[in-house]
């Protein structure tokens, strides 16, 4: 199978492109871009004149909900909802029931996933087994069963020293450690911003020092052990700082941001929006606004989708009684275009952060459009408004506080593996 | 066309009651025309019964459709109903709602001997079977009829079309 | 964003789900009218047919024997029929979700429901589901609102006091848990209360309250001196022991209502507690039964400002 991609506005941030070109891909691998190779017949044309082409979309959270919760949603509506969103790389957090604490579950996911001939599905071990903070999983062997990192989802850990061991030990294999910084005991009974809103709506509220005196531990046993660590989804003003300090220093820590946090603050919550009931908390607009300016001064690596598809049964509860999370997949370009829009980012500083800067935190050959690599491609209309509603998303997780909003930027054709996997409007 | 001067309206309805009328009657007026008139009646007739009001707003049959008055006054009923002749006394007879309302609060109060009614105008157009005992001026009204308080103070009935 | 639903296009009152975004004109229409209902209540026939054949369902998720008879009385005084439901036990434990049930009972062509439940934005979600035709009152959501409660509290301080303009209000205990004080202060602020304090340790204080428009003090002392009307708060037990409050004597001691701390504030102020009260806790008994005492007749107006909420619902 030959494709040729022509008239698109090819933009690959690992390789500093941004030009109108052609490119070609043949036998699943990305060819050449510019001039035709002697003796291309392409068996394929693809017009993308008007289009942006860039490298499949990678990202760092999506919740599939297999195994365990596949009345939420499976891995066919949401596979199919991440190539609807151009996305062709996804890590998988590791809380899924039961958790990925064993190679036989991590095999099987990666097989399933596999077998949908998709996005390439990248699981997350679990740090200790069921995520219950007490024993350790077999962390070499699920990583040789798949796993590209451990975290412990959003289990903070109650236990320090258990923490401190199963970093050590990750560090033993160089293994990546992803970590979300919420204290347990400050975080445990709220389920908001502990700020103006939740002081108004009488919710109970999570300070920010739970995410920063978590934070400081990670660090500190980032610095004690040794290990690899990436910060998941920072949501505070101090918690940018922190990580802005951790790296000036050469500690060798990658973090990540929600979309959502860098769009919304505690304000959307309005009259108990259970749809911005999220984890972690949205947090003040001057938190808002530092994670902005942190994602554009690169001391945030990656925007991920942080993909939860929460069925309405447990949403429409009181906002205390429903569940955290919000659909992402189908949302991730647009609402990092939104942002590069609003703060003047150039496109191709916009896409990094959604392709290569995600990839290298992946540790996984994915994320650019070099000669010779697997042609995960997305192709995306960056004029076309499309609004977000139940019918025009594919994943079952129809949750998101941008329902009903128009955004620009809809994605026309996704390619993994040479193949013309998604195609808007079939 | 034309009405004679408020006054003489107010003055002629005071002498038609008064022959009919016994020391130990109280006046209850209908906020808020109604109230207005049964003060003047009260000094005019000389009475040294206590004067009542009514505000008819929690009694109307109408609520339903347009809902509660957005200047609901409270009702004063300064003597005991049981046993009492009454004169209720409003502004305007017109469909007999009104009056049919302020009856039925009444008999909240207690259980008056007697109930009449006396009213400025009577308009006809009446869809109850309430008639006023007394009334001022009796007339066939196309237009809409008020009673006002105009900025001396003094009561005055205007017309204004429909 | 979701918005407050409780005032229709007409600019109506389409359900009380809190006090907050209520103009001031809006309070005083329900003060005015609750007024007019207070004359009825001292009638020989103490109810009027204003909400004749309308059902009214109390919707308790939550026990409150008190406030469930207070909405009650107000329903019958106006010829409703009122419909009690204590759903905490029943339905809610089989799995059916807070919407299936309130569903349910609407099929039952309800017009009104008094919600109680446990988590805050309740009736905020009830509301936003139910039929066009159908009000939704809030009798109390978690720590979020209780606008029914502020609203005789505010009728009690107009009968008192006359004025809002010129008070100084200190609302005493735990501000933190409670919706009486998050409505109480919307209401205050709403109505031109130019100083609202709020006296609580720091336990006890939400993060940020300042924003709400009050001082917070920390000194029961401090914070009395020279208020004209005192809003007292219930400790719920479960609070007066652990890491809120080492215990209940402590407590009394620093933020206990007694005549002495009670002499501080002007010689004409009032004291109100939303009850039921906890005598020695939060108010010594002189206090609550002396004269400067107006907790009984907030019970009264209570009543009164109830049926004015409900009719004017229904008549929206």
């Amino acid at each position: 199978m030959k494709i040729h991609i022509k008239n698109g506005r090819i933009i690959d941030p690992a390789n500093r492109m941004d030009e109108k070109a052609d490119l070609y891909i043949a036998a699943g691998k990305i060819v050449a871009i510019g001039r035709m190779p002697a003796d291309f017949h392409s068996n394929q044309e693809i017009d993308a004149a008007g289009m942006i082409v860039c490298p499949g979309l990678v990202d760092l959270s999506a919740r599939l909900r297999e195994p365990g919760y596949e009345y939420r949603a499976t891995l066919e509506s949401e596979m199919e909802a991440a190539i609807a969103g151009g996305i062709t790389s996804l890590a998988c957090p590791p809380d899924t029931d039961p958790p990925l604490d064993e190679p036989g579950l991590v095999e099987m996911l990666k097989h399933r996933a596999k077998s949908l001939n998709q996005a390439h599905v990248f699981p997350i071990g679990a740090l200790t087994q069921g995520l219950q903070g007490e024993n350790l999983t077999e962390m070499a062997e699920l990583q040789d069963a798949g796993c590209v990192a451990f975290s412990h989802a959003e289990n903070p850990f109650a236990d320090s020293l258990v923490m401190m061991r199963a970093m050590q030990y990750a560090a033993t294999f160089d293994l990546s450690v992803w970590l979300r910084a919420q204290d347990a005991s400050l975080s445990r009974i709220g389920v908001a911003h502990e700020g103006e809103v939740a002081t108004r709506l009488g919710l109970p509220g999570i300070p920010t020092c739970a995410e920063t005196i978590a934070l400081s531990k990670i660090l500190l046993l980032a610095r004690e052990t040794g290990a690899r660590i990436h910060v998941c989804r920072v949501s505070s003003a101090e918690g940018v700082e922190m990580i802005r300090q951790a790296k000036a220093q050469g500690l060798p820590v990658t973090c990540d941001v929600s979309m959502n946090h860098i769009h919304l603050s505690e304000m959307d919550i309005g009259f108990f929006d259970s749809n911005c009931h999220l984890v972690p908390p949205l947090r003040s607009l001057r938190d808002r606004d530092a994670l902005k300016l942190g994602l554009k001064e690169g001391i945030i690596d990656a925007v991920c989708s942080d993909h939860t598809p929460v069925d309405d049964d447990a949403k429409l509860l009181p906002f205390a009684e429903s569940e955290a999370g919000a659909t992402g997949l189908e949302l991730l370009l647009p609402l990092v275009l939104k942002w590069a829009n609003e703060s003047g980012i150039p496109v191709a500083v916009a896409l990094s952060r959604i392709t290569s800067l995600p990839a290298r935190i992946l540790n996984v050959d994915c994320g650019h459009l070099s000669q010779g690599a697997s042609a995960d491609i997305c192709i995306f209309d960056p004029e076309c408004y499309w609004k977000i509603d139940a019918r025009s998303l594919r994943s079952q997780g129809k949750n998101t506080p941008f329902i009903g909003l128009e955004l620009k930027g809809k994605v026309k054709y996704t390619l993994v593996g040479g193949h013309v996997v998604y195609r808007a409007g079939t | 066309m034309e009405l004679p001067q408020t006054r003489e309206i107010v003055e002629k309805l005071a002498k038609e009651i008064r022959p009919a009328l016994s020391a130990e009657v109280f006046i209850v007026g209908i906020h808020t025309g109604g109230a207005w008139l049964a003060e003047e009646l009260h000094d005019m007739l000389g009475l040294s019964t206590p004067l009542g009001t009514l505000d008819i707003s929690f009694y109307r049959d109408d609520f339903e459709r347009i809902g509660l008055h957005p200047e609901v006054k409270p009702s004063d009923i300064p003597f005991d109903v049981d046993g009492a002749d009454i004169l209720l006394v409003d502004d305007v007879l017109y469909t007999g709602r009104t009056v049919r309302a302020a009856i039925n609060e009444l008999f909240d109060y207690g259980r008056p001997a007697s109930i009449r009614l006396a009213v400025l105008v009577d308009r006809g157009g009446r869809e109850l079977p309430i008639e006023a005992g007394f009334a001022g001026i009796r007339l066939d009204l196309r237009e809409q009829i008020d009673l006002l308080k105009n900025e001396k103070g003094e009561l005055e009935l205007r017309l204004r079309p429909k | 964003m979701q918005n407050n639903r409780q005032i229709n296009k007409n600019g109506e009152l389409q359900h009380l789900l809190t006090i907050e975004g209520l103009p001031a004109s809006m309070l005083h229409h329900i003060l005015d009218t609750a007024e007019s209902f207070v004359s009825v209540t001292e009638r020989e026939v103490k109810k009027v047919p204003l909400l004749r054949g309308k059902a009214i369902f109390n919707l308790f998720f939550e026990p409150s024997t008190r406030t469930r008879t207070t909405f009650e009385i107000a329903a019958k005084r106006l010829s409703a029929d009122v419909i009690n439901l204590n759903i905490g036990a029943s339905s809610q434990s089989k799995g059916e979700t807070l919407l299936d049930t309130v569903n349910n009972l609407s099929a039952m062509h309800a017009d009104m429901f008094i919600v109680r439940h446990a988590q805050s934005g309740a009736a905020h979600l009830i509301a936003s589901h139910v039929a066009p035709e159908i009000h939704v009152v809030n009798a109390g959501d978690g720590r979020h609102a209780h606008p029914t409660q502020a609203l005789l509290d505010m009728y009690t301080i107009r009968h008192f006091k006359q004025h809002f303009h010129e008070l100084k209000v200190a609302i005493v205990g735990d501000i933190m848990h409670s919706r009486v004080a998050r409505s109480q202060i919307h209401a205050l602020t709403t109505l031109g209360v130019p100083e609202v304090r709020v006296i609580a340790p720091k336990t006890l204080l939400p993060k940020g309250v300042e924003h709400l428009g009050v001082h917070p003090y920390h000194d029961l002392s401090k914070g009395l001196k020279d208020v004209d009307v005192l809003l007292m708060l219930r400790l719920q037990n479960e609070r007066m022991q652990g890491a809120l409050l080492p215990s209940a004597q402590e407590y009394f001691k620093y933020y206990g209502l007694t005549p002495e701390k009670l002499a501080l504030a002007k010689p004409d102020a009032i004291v109100m507690h939303p009850g039921p009260m906890n005598r020695g806790i939060e108010i010594d008994s002189s206090v609550a039964d002396g004269p400067q005492s107006v907790i009984l007749p907030q019970v009264t107006f209570g009543i009164a400002v109830r049926m004015a909420v409900m009719s004017i619902l229904a008549g929206s």
